[in-house]
């Protein structure tokens, strides 16, 4: 294994003047795909806008280092050129921008049309390229089409908001594929470059996409980490109810 | 000057409306206006025009150098037609005053669509007319390649008077792009401009007209159309160049059953121009259908976009899109759609909207990788493209680069 490539070191993030992260800690190394788990509310999104850069998830203390240098500051656009990526998951309609639009435009110029036609079939998404983006789009078109242009962007750290949310069984397969597909999942671990942070209420999506580690997140703090099957089976057991009550309880005796 | 049967009772009306102002509009003193009927040298190859004037209306849509490409050519300067031509047997394309010699009946169309006493400005062209072109497609001819024409302002201060006639008869279809343009960037002038559509049964016209006036100049265009059984009537414009004052409000009016109309209007104001645009369709005869789709922008100029749709045949379907972007601070938007039903069983809509880019829709675009401006560029230009639905492809293409080539003085 290499080094880590994304360290997230005590961040504390602020939205609209309130704190919404405390003191968040995170490594990954190349090839490793991570799972967040955690309640509606408990600051899971958060992280991710964060570490996209988006303005207004502002970061008050700490840092995040990607690929050795320090992005605190850089802004969204400049860390998408970096290598960093996200899936949305309720991305805005852009009137009059299409979806071919925003492929080539994550191509980077090499704007092949034969290589969108390509990202098109793959994510069954052929009849939606001359269509505006997100307009009328169902939850797994959305997955899909979020998935097609990250393909096309092949970013090093890809963010993955909710990918099971709003998309039917048939789907599910698909997205599974795609996001293996995006994060190298066909290539030996040692070679693989591409990370993903996975966001998952459900932990529906570890039945399709294998992940190394998971963490639990609860009051915008990251309660703990572990395997994230062994994780899931608690939770599918007993609950978000036991993390935070087992997060109180650590909380109590340590401080 | 053309003289023509019931000229005389056009005239007394003309003359009764001479001061009329119109309903929408600054009101403009024609006073101040210079008229002209002097003549222009007849130019048989277009190409051979000067090239200054070329490229201006190259920039307006016109291509001169290859003939190929047009079914057919108009160019009138000032108020005289330097040239006209067609390339394609059941179209005719010539100046009006030429159309009148030739045709008795054309009188039958005069004034019909546009009532000449809509207010000055009409009444204007009426009293002091001095050409315009005459586009015609008979009986079941489609023009494969749009017939084009240019009326062009070159004088300073004058008074440009047009009328123009445009005839689809039975089950014919044509295409024509029109650019109107001055000859300076900097001279006033004005521009009136009546334009009257006759589309028969089961015709088709796609009418593309970009205009690219200067800071300086006024306009006044009044036109109308009257569309038959199963015909239909398709007008694209487009204004993204300077212009001090436009007022205009076609009216389309669906007379037979199944007539479709659609408007398509992309309008840019700058600072110091001031727009009041509109398109308004009576849906007259049974199962009649408009769509009216406007994209307005500012960049510190004035906008009035007006819609109206009227609804008077049963099952007549109508929908009035309004779009604005306010740009830069100074600009004004004000969009009015308009709906009048007068009977049960008719399904009128619009929806407006005025506003900025969103600054979701950046960040979604940035988090791909553009930068701000990149993704800005991208939001308008997404923001102008209307697909045109019914425009042959290679005229969609033309329409598209034209647009596109105006954009950058957007950013």
């Amino acid at each position: 294994m290499g080094d880590v490539v994304l360290k997230i070191e005590q961040l504390a993030v602020e939205v609209e003047g309130r704190e919404i992260l405390h003191n968040i800690n995170l490594e990954m190394k190349p090839g490793e795909t991570h799972v967040l788990f955690g309640p509606n509310g408990s600051g899971k999104t958060t992280l991710l806008m964060a570490i996209m850069g988006f303005p207004k998830y502002r970061v008050t203390r700490g840092k995040i280092v990607f690929k050795g240098q320090d992005i605190t500051k850089l802004s969204l656009d400049e860390r998408a050129r970096l290598g960093i990526g996200m899936s949305f998951q309720r991305p805005p309609v852009v009137r009059g921008v299409k979806t071919r639009d925003m492929v080539a435009a994550c191509l980077k110029g090499e704007e092949r049309e034969e290589r969108i036609e390509q990202l098109a079939e793959k994510t069954n998404l052929a009849a939606f390229l001359d269509r505006e983006i997100n307009y009328g789009f169902s939850g797994g078109e959305i997955k899909r089409s979020e998935l097609m242009q990250l393909l096309a962007q092949k970013p090093e750290l890809t963010l993955i908001d909710e990918p099971e949310s709003g998309v039917d069984l048939v789907n599910i397969v698909l997205i599974g594929e795609l996001i293996n597909e995006l994060l190298e999942k066909d290539c030996p671990l040692l070679e693989r470059k591409c990370m993903g942070l996975i966001i998952t209420h459900t932990g529906h999506i570890l039945d399709y996409v294998n992940a190394r580690t998971g963490y639990v997140m609860c009051g915008g703090v990251i309660g703990c980490s572990g395997d994230p099957r062994e994780i899931l089976a608690t939770i599918r057991e007993k609950g978000y109810q036991e993390c935070i009550a087992c997060f109180l309880r650590r909380k109590a005796s340590s401080g | 000057m053309v003289e023509i049967a019931s000229s005389k009772t056009h005239k007394n009306k003309a003359r009764a409306a001479a001061v009329k102002k119109a309903t929408f509009g600054e009101d403009i003193d024609l006073g101040t206006y210079v008229s002209s009927a002097e003549e222009q040298p007849y130019q048989s190859d277009p190409s051979k025009l000067p090239a200054k004037a070329k490229k201006r209306m190259l920039e307006a849509g016109l291509i001169l150098d290859d003939p190929g490409q047009r079914t057919g050519t108009f160019i009138q300067m000032d108020n005289a037609p330097v040239h006209s031509s067609v390339r394609q047997e059941g179209v005719e394309v010539m100046a009006v005053s030429q159309a009148l010699e030739k045709y008795d009946w054309l009188s039958d169309y005069w004034w019909q669509a546009v009532a000449v006493d809509t207010d000055k400005y009409t009444a204007s062209v009426e009293l002091n007319q001095y050409n315009g072109y005459f586009i015609r497609a008979l009986p079941g001819f489609k023009t494969i390649y749009p017939v084009q024409a240019c009326l062009y302002l070159a004088k300073a201060r004058l008074a440009q008077n047009v009328h123009n006639i445009i005839i689809a008869e039975e089950n014919s279809e044509l295409h024509i792009i029109t650019g109107c343009t001055t000859a300076s960037n900097e001279e006033a002038g004005l521009h009136l401009g009546v334009s009257e559509f006759y589309i028969k049964k089961g015709a088709k016209v796609t009418f593309t007209m970009i205009h690219n006036w200067n800071p300086e100049v006024a306009v006044r265009p009044r036109s109308a159309a009257i569309i038959e059984e199963n015909g239909l009537f398709l007008s694209n414009y487009v204004l993204m160049k300077p212009v001090r004052s436009l007022q205009m409000y076609p009216t389309a009016r669906c007379v037979g059953e199944n007539a479709v109309v659609r408007f398509n209007s992309i309008l840019v104001a700058g600072e110091g121009s001031s727009l009041d645009i509109g398109s308004r369709v009576i849906l007259n005869a049974n199962g009649a259908k408009t769509e009216i789709i406007s994209r307005a922008i500012t960049t510190g100029g004035t906008i009035v976009a007006r819609g109206y749709i009227e609804g008077n045949a049963p099952d007549v379907k109508g929908h009035l899109e309004c779009r604005g972007l306010i740009l830069a601070g100074g600009g004004i938007i004000h969009a009015i759609p308009e709906l009048k039903g007068t009977l049960a069983g008719i399904d009128l809509s619009h929806e407006a909207a005025v506003g900025k880019i969103a600054e979701e829709e950046v960040e979604y675009l940035m988090a791909r990788g553009l930068t701000r401006s990149e993704a800005t560029a991208t939001i308008v230009r997404g923001f102008l493209r209307v697909d045109i639905e019914g425009l042959p492809p290679l005229l969609g293409a033309e329409l598209q680069r034209a647009i596109e080539a105006s954009e950058k003085d957007l950013m």
